[in-house]
């Protein structure tokens, strides 16, 4: 096959592009070069986009053998990732950019670009395995990244190839440095890729302004302080609330709401957050069609972490999930991924509109 | 394999790896004062004056430098500093705004840093910079200006400047007229003294020579404010040990680019006019960009011989140049860029393109290795890769 390997400049998509080549498929390396001034990135984030990362992303093609190239998706992900993060969290919402770019630049418009001029499929560096269109958990738990893929539609993942699916990411490193690729140590990339410094809150003050407003109690209504912005506010969020008076009950209080419009962050105790019921939209399965439903599931809602048992259906196009056990710290604009009921491979993903 | 980006780096010449190969055998440096040092330093003069006599140079305007890019910032920051040293009104610079990045980003490092001001002069269509323009902007302040940087001919769509006659119009006022002419030598008639150019840019790697060496020619009345300051090597204004294999090397090549001028450059024209035709009638929207090449400028082409840039509308440059790359030929889609990120050309947008057409365009550009074979290759390549890459600039508009 003529694959084209989507190389970050990390040692996960460098050992992918490796494992494609030593499959014996005709491979390509493209870099997608996400910013209009990469130099900026340079001090912010470590493990994509930044001039360095497209060096790196060459080297190892050289080592490989195979052409390189730069592709610029910079205005895409402007318009379909940093656009959407910033109204996303205008509208009060906690969105996931990753998920997003996975959704629209790499299995989207570099992979709609990479069939045009020719080729079979895209390969990647994600932790996860694609079998006959199913996506299973990675081997490595800890990296498994089926929860940022599962948005795919069964379409996109027919022309994606995941060659680390079978691999821990100690033996993606181990294999890397038997390579003598120099990407090897390189650290792992845990930061948002446009946001220098890692300081979100800080990005988002600069670019939608303050956003100040008042913490009021759930309970009395009561203002108990003013804020200098809810950017710093997440639903489920404990820490650093810096309210000057404890709660009558002396109970903890946690975040229970964000209001974008007046800017009002809703504070409260541990049982105003625990939601059991959910309603997601934009509901994509990675078969195409639907199971049969209703159906059991382990649903996830974070990257890492967050899984529940749950019953879910579908009901003119949403799911609806009754979880097992309720959960805290479920925000709209969350993704939702239904796991089959033993948990190893994606049914499907959706947005969260409603939880409670 | 077909190379057709001469205008990017040449094949060394075997004459060149020859001659380099010997110096590089030879101990000595220029500057010793001892027999090899002597023998060292014997060699760089003769490279200096057979340099010199095939461009209409005098020997003690021969400078070497590390390239055209040194040459380009040593011409346009060390003339504008010694200018305004003499008189601090002088703080203004001309340049067209399709010059190489080694003459636009000086200059803008000027103005950022140094209280530099410029005026971009128009060019039309063509990317042609009138000396009537070039008039117009020194009338607004004669007393001002520094110095005017233009270069002979444009790297990317291979038109030519009237340099004769935009130094007459500069020396009216007793300005200093700079000119990279580093695609120019060996496909134009370059002479230094006939120009009438104060300062002329010219680098080896373009002409068969050696890459890291080339030469800034300059007037001896010129003052020009040293960028690289150690042992005052060259006159004074460049430091650093001569790289006498280089040097060497670079008067091999400059010697064979003026003997073979005439032929090669009617060679180049007629594979570039082939390859023009031959897209044409494969691709029959193709654009040619630049002088059409059929006039004449100072009594020679209007356009660089063995230049063809060529827009593909509906097409993404990017594209074309890797569904090309994979079929065994080698073009550009501008001028190679640093981080490898595929832009719209400034050159095209400063000759009043659009971003989506300057996105569609590709250099060809032919050499002294260049046969019909490579006419040949593109000519069966073209259509099925225009097709191609139409086909994904489609799928791509699509989504947005």
């Amino acid at each position: 096959m003529r694959v084209l390997a989507a190389m970050s400049g990390g040692v996960d998509s460098a050992v992918a592009a490796a494992l494609a080549v030593d499959a014996g498929h005709e491979v390509t390396g493209v870099h997608m070069a996400l910013s209009r001034t990469p130099g900026t990135l340079r001090t912010g984030s470590r493990g994509c986009c930044t001039v360095e990362d497209a060096f790196d992303a060459r080297r190892v093609s050289d080592l490989l053998g195979i052409p390189y190239y730069v592709w610029d998706f910079s205005e895409e992900f402007a318009e379909d990732v940093v656009a959407d993060f910033l109204s996303e969290y205008a509208a009060g919402r906690t969105p996931n950019p990753c998920l997003r770019c996975n959704e629209k630049i790499k299995f989207a418009a570099l992979l709609d670009r990479a069939i045009a001029l020719g080729f079979d499929a895209v390969a990647t560096g994600h932790h996860v395995r694609l079998r006959d269109g199913v996506l299973y958990r990675s081997v490595d738990a800890a990296k498994d990244q089926s929860y940022v893929l599962a948005v795919l539609t069964a379409d996109q993942l027919a022309h994606s190839m995941f060659p680390l699916g079978e691999l821990t990411k100690q033996q993606v490193r181990a294999e890397a440095a038997r390579r003598g690729f120099a990407v090897a140590a390189k650290p792992d990339s845990y930061d948002i890729c446009f946001i220098p410094e890692g300081d979100t809150h800080g990005y988002l003050v600069e670019k939608l302004g303050a956003r100040q407003g008042s913490v009021v109690d759930a309970e009395s209504g009561e203002v108990l302080a003013e804020h200098d912005g809810f950017f710093a506010y997440t639903i489920g969020q404990r820490k650093g609330l810096n309210l000057s008076r404890p709660a009558p009950d002396g109970r903890p209080r946690y975040v229970l709401g964000i209001e974008p419009v007046s800017g009002t962050v809703t504070v409260g105790p541990a049982s105003g957050l625990d939601v059991s019921v959910l309603t997601a939209d934009r509901v994509v399965f990675s078969r195409g069609e639907p199971p049969q439903f209703p159906l059991r599931t382990v649903a996830q809602l974070r990257a890492h972490g967050g899984q529940v048992p749950a019953s879910a259906d579908l009901v003119d196009g949403r799911i609806r999930l009754t979880l097992d056990e309720p959960l805290r710290g479920v925000a709209p604009g969350q993704t939702v991924v239904l796991y089959d009921a033993g948990d190893s491979f994606v049914i499907g993903a959706g947005t969260i509109i409603r939880a409670g | 394999m077909t190379y057709l980006d001469h205008a990017a780096t040449t094949p060394v010449l075997p004459e060149v790896v020859v001659a380099m190969s010997e110096a590089m055998s030879k101990t000595g440096n220029a500057s010793s004062l001892h027999t090899s040092g002597r023998a060292s330093r014997r060699r760089v003069e003769e490279a200096r004056e057979s340099i010199a006599a095939a461009l209409g140079a005098r020997p003690s305007e021969v400078l070497f430098t590390s390239g055209g890019t040194e040459s380009d910032n040593l011409a346009v920051a060390g003339i504008f500093r010694a200018r305004r040293a003499a008189d601090p009104r002088r703080r203004r610079i001309l340049a067209a705004g399709l010059e190489h990045h080694a003459v636009l980003d000086v200059v803008e490092y000027l103005v950022a840093k140094e209280g530099a001001s410029v005026t971009w002069l128009e060019v039309d269509d063509f990317g042609r910079v009138h000396a009537d323009t070039l008039a117009a902007a020194i009338a607004e302040d004669p007393t001002d200006v520094a110095l005017v940087s233009v270069m002979w001919a444009n790297n990317e769509v291979g038109t030519v400047n009237p340099i004769r006659e935009l130094a007459a119009v500069a020396h009216v006022h007793g300005i200093p007229l700079h000119s990279d002419a580093v695609q120019a030598v060996g496909q134009l008639a370059v002479d230094f003294e006939r120009s009438g150019a104060d300062a002329l840019t010219v680098t080896g790697h373009k002409i068969g020579g050696p890459t890291g060496v080339g030469v800034l020619l300059l007037r001896r009345k010129i003052a020009v404010v040293p960028l690289v300051h150690g042992g005052g090597q060259e006159r004074g204004v460049r430091s650093g040990t001569l790289d006498v294999a280089g040097i060497v090397g670079l008067a091999v090549a400059v010697q064979d680019a003026v003997t073979h001028r005439a032929e090669r450059a009617a060679t180049l024209a007629r594979l570039r006019n082939e390859l023009i035709a031959a897209v044409t009638v494969r691709i029959p929207d193709v654009v040619l960009s630049g002088d059409p090449g059929q006039s004449l400028v100072d009594g020679g082409p209007s356009r660089l011989p063995g230049n063809a840039h060529l827009r593909f509308p509906g097409c993404e440059g990017d594209a074309l140049l890797m569904l090309l790359d994979a079929r065994g030929i080698e073009c550009s889609t501008g001028s190679a860029c640093n981080a490898g990120v595929p832009r719209a050309s400034h050159v095209l947008l400063a000759m009043g393109q659009d971003e989506r057409s300057a996105r569609g365009a590709l250099r060809f550009s032919f050499g002294h290795t260049s046969t019909s074979a490579d006419v040949l290759a593109v000519d069966e390549a073209i259509t099925p890769v225009v097709e191609r890459a139409r086909r994904a600039a489609l799928a791509g508009a699509r989504r947005r």
